[in-house]
């Protein structure tokens, strides 16, 4: 892949209290590819991607979209650079409905300037049409959901708004199989529009079956990245238990050092 | 959440009785039903037992369903109902104001001290444009007060509940330091119109039936709006005897209300003053003590059934109050700003990754509050025709009293203006009901507090059934 990538995170660091939670790590992402980001509880992944998506403010490093230089200090900045986020929380409002989740900080007007709700409510039902085609429930607030259905909502929002960068957070954490499925079927669909994905799961078979590359991480830092066609999956486990970069792998500096 | 629902095929519909499908067809709210069916239990039995006591001529004998009671009832709600509508955005999204009280009794003594002790020396007593400044000095007062306490919760990260628990104290003492404990009177005669001083602080019966009529037209063309905008998209609509239905209802509602305050005569003593000042010359007629129009018997002005009257009509602050109501509701449902209050109530997080600055947002409700408590104090001053450091006292717990019997949670995420207003009017039937009855205060307190804990009880079984 020689194209410039579409993301490149260089040298992110942040501490919280002392405690270094992402620690000198690079990461990039190139068009119409998945990165899977693997790793413990606790070791740093969704800090990092926090960071992409403006959540949290790095302490140092920097962040280049296509090339650039970007300053990315809030989730606005983010969806700016067309980052678009699922989080492992969904982060719906529970009490209002699923097209005011959709279009949460991006309302459509009328030409008074007032909410749009039935633009709003016909272009909900459009892409979640797309999604969930059996999806009925516009009025409800989404607490009253199904798990499967909160979780549509989430995607619903994500990818509407024409996302270059998807982040995707443990998308597949509260769903059944048949669910789970769907949404691997749509990873690829949107991959193929030249969407690039960044996929954190902590389940090594979902990432082997989605992912391009991988990068694990351990404690804050990376450990390493590989292409999954150079890495086994047993492999994959040693990064992410021991910290140990097999030959396939690029190391990061989490790496552990390896006894020649 | 943790029942595990299958209603995407709507397998309800098939069982559905006349009931429910009746309030499935109007989209009417039941929780809003009940509190207005309550609202008229208390009125009633007030009416009955007021007559036990005493016979008047109110719907069943007794003297709180009067056009004179319910007139009074609805000007003693409004400053409360104007402060509630903002209270329950704050609550809504999970903050609160214990401040509103003494916020109050600054502005309304600012204001105060600002109209007698500079603006009418400096300008004239009197001055046209006294009452004008003093308003928007309130206003600007009011929104100021309101920022300092969002920016202190929002951006210093003190809990909502310390600032303006703290500014409870504090305010009462600005307050107090102002005047030192004095009394400032009276007001500007503009300026005590707001608050329904006087006769000519109402609109009078040609006014109000226009403005019913307004209502009613507004209604309709609402209600067909709706109609259009969701037939542009195809959306399910509601069936057209539902439409006509609540297009009756609220027609009706409205025009009552504008008949019970077009019947409240104005005082005897007021019409001959009003007469004598306006060169009205009084028909002779008459005598008939029952009678709301006055007219001379020979020489002596008396009561009766034919001669000169004048009708109230809406009172200046009722009107505020709805026009307020009106435009919080629309704030609340039509606007952004009022989605992302609700969102941020629902989930803070959310909220805040969606992009919004909750932070700046929590300010600008805060400000909001404080310009209505601003409304609220200039309607309070002017009803009393002075300004002491004792008005607004416990105004605070009325109002978030108010709110939670309107239905807004606690908990944040949920509340309606109208509910909250509705709640207003509750507490101060209530009020209004015990002391028509000789109801030492003691005992109203305590059945105040009881109705409030009642109220919230019955809410939340309500709620845990429709679950």
């Amino acid at each position: 892949m020689t194209a410039k990538p579409l993301v490149e995170m260089r040298n992110i660091s942040i501490a919280f209290g002392g405690i270094r939670a992402v620690d000198h790590a690079s990461l990039d992402l190139f068009p119409g590819e998945v990165v899977g980001l693997l790793g413990h509880n606790g070791a740093g992944k969704s800090t990092l991607i926090k960071i992409l998506s403006g959540a949290y403010r790095r302490d140092s490093g920097d962040i280049y979209i296509t090339g650039e230089k970007a300053e990315i200090n809030n989730p606005r900045d983010a969806k700016k650079y067309g980052i678009e986020t699922i989080y492992q929380t969904l982060a719906l409002a529970d009490n209002v409905d699923a097209a005011a989740n959709l279009f949460l900080g991006r309302e459509l007007k009328t030409r008074w300037g007032t909410l749009d709700d039935v633009s709003m409510e016909a272009e909900a039902r459009k892409v979640m049409g797309r999604l969930n085609p059996r999806f009925r429930r516009f009025k409800e607030p989404v607490i009253k959901l199904s798990g499967g259905q909160r979780q549509s909502v989430a995607i619903a929002r994500a990818i509407y708004f024409n996302a270059r960068i998807l982040i995707m957070d443990e998308p597949t954490a509260a769903l059944g199989p048949q669910e789970t499925a769907q949404v691997g079927e749509l990873v690829k669909q949107l991959k193929a529009e030249g969407i690039g994905i960044f996929l954190i799961s902590h389940d090594i078979h979902d990432v082997f079956d989605l992912a391009d590359r991988v990068c694990v991480m351990k404690n804050g830092q990376v450990v390493g990245t590989a292409r999954t066609s150079d890495v086994t999956q047993d492999e994959v486990l040693g990064m992410i238990i021991l910290g140990k970069c097999p030959p396939g792998a690029v190391p990061g500096p989490g790496a552990m050092p390896m006894a020649a | 959440m943790s029942s595990v629902s299958s209603s995407d095929d709507a397998p309800a519909l098939v069982e559905e009785g006349p009931v429910a499908r009746f309030f499935r067809a109007t989209e009417l709210d039941t929780r809003t039903l009940g509190m207005v069916a309550a609202l008229l239990v208390i009125w009633v039995g007030f009416d009955v037992y007021s007559g036990m006591l005493r016979p008047n001529e109110g719907l069943f004998g007794g003297s709180f369903l009067t056009p004179r009671n319910l007139w009074t009832l609805s000007v003693q709600t409004s400053s409360i109902a104007v402060m509630s509508t903002g209270m329950v955005l704050l609550i809504v999204m999970r903050q609160l104001d214990l401040s509103v009280g003494s916020m109050l009794s600054t502005i309304a003594v600012a204001t105060g001290v600002l109209q007698v002790f500079e603006l009418g020396p400096w300008l004239g007593v009197g001055h046209p444009a006294i009452w004008i400044i003093a308003v928007l000095f309130a206003l600007v007062l009011g929104a100021l007060i309101g920022a300092f306490n969002g920016v202190l919760t929002a951006y210093a990260g003190i809990p909502a509940f310390i600032v303006t628990l703290g500014g409870l104290i504090a305010y009462s003492g600005v307050a107090w330091a102002l005047i030192r404990g004095e009394t400032v009177a009276p007001m500007d005669k503009t300026f005590k119109l707001i608050g329904g001083n006087g006769p000519l602080a109402s609109i009078g019966p040609f006014w109000s039936w226009t403005l019913a009529a307004a209502a009613c037209a507004l209604l309709v063309l609402g209600l067909l709006n709706g109609r259009r905008q969701r037939g542009r998209v195809n959306f399910p609509q509601r069936p057209i005897w539902a439409e006509a239905f609540l297009a009756v209802c609220g027609s009706a509602a409205i025009l009552g209300v504008t008949a019970i305050v077009n019947s409240y005569a104005w005082a005897p003593k007021i019409i001959e003053n009003y007469a004598k000042e306006n060169n009205i010359p009084i028909p002779p007629g008459v005598e008939d003590r029952t009678g709301d129009a006055i007219c001379m018997a020979g020489d002596a002005v008396v009561r009766c059934n034919e001669g000169l009257v004048f009708y109230t009509g809406y009172a200046i602050p009722v009107l505020i109050a709805l026009a307020v109501g009106f435009a919080m509701t629309f704030l609340a449902s039509r606007t952004s700003f009022g989605r992302y209050v609700y969102a941020a109530g629902g989930n803070p997080e959310a909220a805040e990754l969606s992009g919004i600055n909750t932070r700046w947002l929590t300010v600008k409700v805060f400000m909001l509050m404080g310009v209505l408590v601003a409304i609220s104090a200039i309607i309070t001053s002017a009803r009393l025709d002075a300004a002491t450091n004792s008005l607004g006292q416990l105004n605070e717990l009325y109002v978030i009293a108010a709110v939670v019997i309107g239905g807004t949670s606690l908990a944040g995420g949920v509340g309606t203006i109208y509910g909250a207003m509705l709640g207003a009017l509750l507490m101060q039937s209530l009020q209004s009901g015990m002391t028509l009855l000789n109801f030492e205060s003691a005992y109203k307190d305590m059945v105040v507090g009881a109705v409030l804990v009642t109220a919230v009880f019955v809410d939340q079984i309500y709620r845990r059934r429709l679950k």
